[in-house]
């Protein structure tokens, strides 16, 4: 399989990571050579298989509707890097809500 | 030798009955392991964070509740190290990372609140891999963990700070995370006990996630009794948890010396040759011997598809991280690096924060989900899932347990595989099966290698059957009497003179 | 607003997305109660901050939720669902991912019937699934919206509050069909009693997805998403200026770009939201820390036979059984006030006019005052006791609306008011014989015209002995007093 450096920046953009072109240089070679590993499993795959997500098969996990204490708002706010007015600050966002 | 000394030579069980026979206090059996991380943590850096203060209160006051006639738990006066990837509540959890380097939890991982009710006492969190991704801790930000068998040497990982720390005998217990191998490959690399039980018996709550159907928090110890107490006292349903097993725990402790008269034991076909270092091969075989010797049945088995078990493991661990490390972004908690704006912060932050491997298994995990790749890659990943699982069922109709090497190698040297990310990803030929299934699994001291390193076998059991896993270790254990005082040349210095004698 | 629009050389193809926050104790995958008001991030927990470790655990009730929501659509309760995760980052999002359901919902394939003009049209429902709710952002600059904004607070108390979506079939093809299925829809909610479904308030939110097309012709074109429709008005009124621009477009052979635009309350139109189609990859895949929901047969009978009556069901039965029309049947319904109604004709009100004094007098109150209709004080004892005391002739129509002022504003019943505020009319003959003759006194050139056949002059003296009365005097007796006085028979 082969990976082009356009693929592997978008990529880092869909994760959020920002790479400079040495390290975008370096995983593409990286990840084309885990991926064309990885692709070895298609020797065995077939679409009749079911694919497995949960090793354990449970069904209907949940819990009545009864409140549990919240944390108070000083712990709730103890690990914000910025708070202001009791929220946790960022930056401008670009993008509006989706 | 001086009293202290002797006390980090014991195992769990024979503390606790000191302990409970107010022979020693738990205050000094605390202090002497205290003493013995000051004094050589140094040399292996097994823990991140030490909590002497913490760890001698709590002794302090289970001693206090025993003068009184006050119950204790379980494991009272017992020191543990516990993986720093587990939240506690105002104390520094890290992930092995500079995103969480300063980080404090506003809670306590459920399995910390069961070792608290055990009266476990912890001293420190441990060394790992960040975010528990590796095979040999030297992806830690804060520095490698040591090997103390051979201090240039890797423990394994992503558990290495855990499993050290119990090879070192700086705590007889400890607790790691296994999700493609991280408790049992490192056990085997350091000659110690590691398990990793069936998913969903130990609650993940407050485990810090890297691929959520994969991770299983599990035991270290030196014996296959301290294991099989220490699993006892962490396992159980949790209502915090949605997959957790809402079934009783297997019960290991009351067979446990049963003996393997009549079991079943597939010898796992395949794991003996190419690939595999010859003396690692020779101890699983001398195992299998040992216990046909003891009267179990081994038989050859095949697991086909077991060999895809990697390339499916690096599709959907890395598929499962990127989303959940997604939340690491400077905005709640953790590194914030600055930017313009919040898009840049998060980048910056991100980009900062991670390690290079963490970086690398975000990217393979966000390529393996994206649009157009998702079933090519992920969904055809979770099909050999599957074939994998109908591998185990039917071999587990023919035996009843399965033997294998842990690791094709000893422990490596430090900095020998960092260059090549898939050779590193081999490490976990032997254990990603087992994760994959979900099925429970332990490794064992099978003795050393040619270079006087040990090596570990593994046993592994069908779903929630911890019971004979534990009852065929500690058959093996018998006859293995395998010592686990590190020695070679370039070994840790050794605890006192006190016989470490295997209880049984 | 007229229901029946000229047929032109296009039509347009309406979908529309709804957002239901439900009204459960807790919030979807932790126990941190919902409650309004508190201070920013008091109802977190680590699960809804998406603390390092922390993991979801489903609210029974939000399922329960969905899946009689699903019924009351007639969808099919799907004997399989998963949950899945929706993967983007936003700093309102704890995790950067969303639990939501992607390729199969817990109900689908289910129908939405409105009465549009007497015809019966039938709104195909797609799906209803169920996800948690984002945190809230404040954009701190000049505006208030994100352009221009220096920065950025998330309060998270929201963030893991139950939503059910509920996406329709493109069938809509009006402005004011699309009014009724989110009227429709809303009514249903709130019979259902699992939301309080407040557009206005965010509590219920509706997009919508608009294009056109050459009439007849079965393609679609090419569509485009409209949000900030805070309620119905603005819903009809963004899809009527939607067709009308995407018309123009179409008919000046210029593209309709698929993108997502801003309803401007102000300004009457759709601006831009974002300027590039952005394609966004959510990489969605099924949740490792939930397992998969499949509702048990006999629950979901059960919770089909608890059903409660639905609007268009309760709108049947008032026109049925007391004969009110279609439109104050779908008025009383919308307000919530069907069970005051009941109430009030089971003590004894004449249907017709209890409606009326409902749909007028009480809906004109709760608008004036801003309460509204389910939360006022009034009861259908008291709506019943109120037209008695009319029928009576111990108040006046002028002073009944008084009373009910009095007993909407929590002062009482409406003979506790009347009696309070001192309005029952004067039947008493003899008072009012004194006032009479007082005002024909006062007044001999009225008297005189009343007296020469001019009835109209009746009003004048009426009007004094009320106001001699305080409006106290019932006008039936006066009028009557006044005639026999002047009037030879």
């Amino acid at each position: 399989m082969s990976l082009e450096i356009g693929e592997v920046r978008h990529v880092a953009n869909l994760a959020r990571i920002a790479l400079d072109d040495g390290q975008l240089e370096q995983l593409r070679e990286q990840l084309e050579r885990i991926l064309a590993y990885a692709e070895q499993i298609g020797e065995v795959v077939t679409d009749d298989i079911p694919p497995t997500s949960h090793a354990y098969p449970l069904r209907n996990v949940w819990r009545e509707d009864e409140p549990r204490p919240s944390l108070p708002p000083e712990e709730a706010r103890a690990t914000g890097p910025a708070i202001e007015d009791g929220r946790f600050r960022v930056p401008r966002i670009i993008e509006e809500e989706v | 030798m001086s009293e202290a000394t002797s006390l980090t030579a014991l195992d769990a069980l024979t503390l606790r009955r000191l302990l409970d026979a107010r022979e020693v206090s738990a205050t000094d059996v605390v202090h002497a392991h205290l003493d013995r991380v000051a004094e050589h943590d140094g040399d292996v850096h097994a823990f991140l964070t030490v909590l002497d203060d913490q760890a001698l209160a709590h002794a302090a006051d289970i001693d206090s509740r025993r003068a009184a006639g006050d119950p204790v738990g379980a494991l009272a006066g017992v020191p543990l190290a516990l993986k720093d990837v587990l939240c506690t509540r105002g104390i520094p959890t890290t992930c092995g990372s500079k995103m969480l380097e300063n980080y404090r939890p506003p809670y306590d991982a459920t399995v910390v609140e069961r070792l608290r009710a055990a009266d476990a006492v912890v001293i420190g969190k441990t060394n790992l891999d960040e975010f528990a991704m590796g095979s040999s801790t030297e992806n830690s930000a804060f520095g490698p963990t040591h090997n103390p068998w051979d201090l240039d040497r890797v423990p394994g990982g992503s558990s290495g700070g855990s499993s050290a720390a119990v090879a070192a005998h700086f705590a007889p217990l400890a607790i790691g995370t296994d999700t493609g191998g991280s408790v049992r490959q490192p056990a085997s690399l350091c000659g110690v006990v590691g398990m990793k039980p069936t998913y969903g018996l130990v609650s993940r709550y407050g485990l810090i996630a890297f691929a959520s159907s994969l991770d299983q928090v599990g035991p270290f110890a030196r014996t296959v009794g301290d294991s099989a107490h220490l699993f006892a006292a962490v396992a159980g349903h949790d209502p915090m948890d949605s997959t957790s097993i809402p079934r009783k725990v297997p019960d290991v402790l009351s067979g446990l010396h049963d003996g393997v008269e009549g079991l079943r034991v597939g010898l796992v076909a395949d794991t003996l040759g190419e690939g595999v270092e010859p003396s690692v091969a020779m101890r699983v075989r001398e195992a299998a011997a040992l216990l046909d010797k003891l009267g179990a049945e081994v038989i050859d088995v095949t697991l086909p598809h077991a060999r895809y078990g990697i390339a499916a493991y690096y599709l959907i661990a890395p598929s499962e991280a990127s989303s959940n490390l997604a939340r690491y972004d400077g905005v709640r908690y953790g590194l914030r690096r600055d930017g313009e704006t919040t898009e840049q912060m998060m980048a910056l932050t991100r980009a900062e924060g991670f390690g290079t491997e963490v970086i690398r298994r975000i990217m393979i995990g966000t390529y393996a989900l994206s649009a157009g790749y998702y079933d090519a890659y992920y969904v055809s990943a979770q099909r050999v899932r599957t074939l994998i699982i109908r591998d185990y069922e039917q071999a587990f109709e023919q035996c009843d347990v399965l033997l294998s090497p842990t690791s094709p190698s000893a422990a490596f040297g430090i900095g020998d595989k960092t260059d090549d990310p898939l050779a590193m990803y081999l490490n976990d030929i032997f254990t990603v099966p087992a994760n994959l299934s979900g099925m429970p699994a332990l490794s064992m001291p099978g003795g050393l290698d040619d270079q006087g390193l040990p090596v570990g076998v593994q046993l592994v059991a069908p779903v929630l059957g911890e019971a004979v896993l534990f009852r065929a270790a500690s058959a093996l254990e018998g006859e293995l009497a395998f010592d686990p005082v590190p020695r070679g040349r370039n070994a840790l210095h050794p605890p006192g003179p006190a016989a470490t004698k295997q209880q049984v | 607003m007229t229901t029946t629009e000229p047929l032109t050389d296009y039509e347009a193809v309406i979908g529309l997305e709804v957002h239901v926050e439900l009204s459960t104790a807790t919030k979807m995958f932790c126990g941190c109660a919902i409650d309004f008001g508190g201070e920013p991030n008091s109802r977190t927990c680590a699960v809804c901050l998406g603390q390092p470790g922390s993991l979801p655990v489903p609210n029974a009730r939000a399922v329960e939720f969905a899946i009689r929501l699903g019924l009351a659509l007639d969808c099919d309760i799907i004997e399989r669902s998963q949950f899945h995760r929706k993967n983007y980052f936003y700093p309102d999002m704890p995790k950067n991912y969303q639990i939501s359901q992607y390729d199969v919902a817990i109900c689908e394939r289910g129908h939405l019937d409105l009465d549009i003009d007497g015809q019966i049209r039938r709104i195909g429902i797609h799906r209803v699934h169920m996800e948690e709710d984002t945190g809230k952002t404040i954009h701190v600059g000049t505006s208030g919206r994100i352009h221009g904004a220096e920065y950025s607070l998330v309060d998270y108390n929201r963030a893991g509050i139950p939503l059910l979506e509920v996406v329709s079939e493109p069938d809509v093809r009006s402005a004011a069909e699309a009014q009724a299925y989110l009227s429709e829809l809303r009514g249903i909610v709130l019979a259902l009693g699992i939301s309080d479904a407040k557009l206005e308030e965010g509590s219920m939110r509706c997009d919508a997805n608009v294009s056109v097309r050459p009439r007849g012709r079965d393609v679609f074109g090419e569509r485009v998403e409209v949000k900030n429709l805070n309620s119905v008005r603005s819903l009809g009124r963004a899809v009527t200026y939607e067709i009308e621009r995407q018309t123009d477009l179409a008919r000046a052979g210029e593209p309709v770009i698929r993108e997502t635009r801003h309803w401007n309350e102000d300004a009457g139109t759709t601006s831009t939201l974002r300027a590039k189609e952005a394609v966004f990859d959510y990489r969605y895949f099924p949740d490792p820390d939930l397992v998969p929901i499949e509702p048990d047969a006999a629950w979901v009978s059960q919770l089909a036979e608890q059903l409660p009556p639905l609007p268009a069901a309760t709108r049947t039965r008032l026109r049925t059984d007391h004969g009110i029309d279609a439109e104050r049947a779908g008025t009383l319904v919308d307000a919530g006030l069907v069970g005051v109604l009941d109430d009030a004709v089971a003590a004894g009100a004449p249907p017709g006019d209890a409606a009326k004094w409902l749909t007028n007098e009480v809906l004109g109150w709760s608008n004036e005052h801003g309460v509204e209709p389910v939360a006022l004080p009034l009861t259908g004892e008291h709506l019943a006791g109120l037209l008695a005391l009319i029928a009576d002739g111990t108040l006046s129509t002028k002073l009944a609306r008084q009373a009910l002022d009095g007993v909407l504003a929590g002062e009482g019943s409406p003979t506790d008011v009347a009696r309070a505020r001192g309005l029952e009319q004067m039947s008493d003959t003899a008072e009012l014989e004194r006032m009479v003759d007082d005002a024909i006194a006062a007044q001999p050139d009225a008297a005189e015209r009343i007296r020469a056949g001019n009835h109209k002059a009746i009003g004048a003296l009426v009007g004094a002995v009320m106001k001699a009365s305080r409006g106290q005097a019932n006008p039936q007796v006066v009028n009557d007093l006044i005639r026999d006085r002047l009037i030879a028979r």
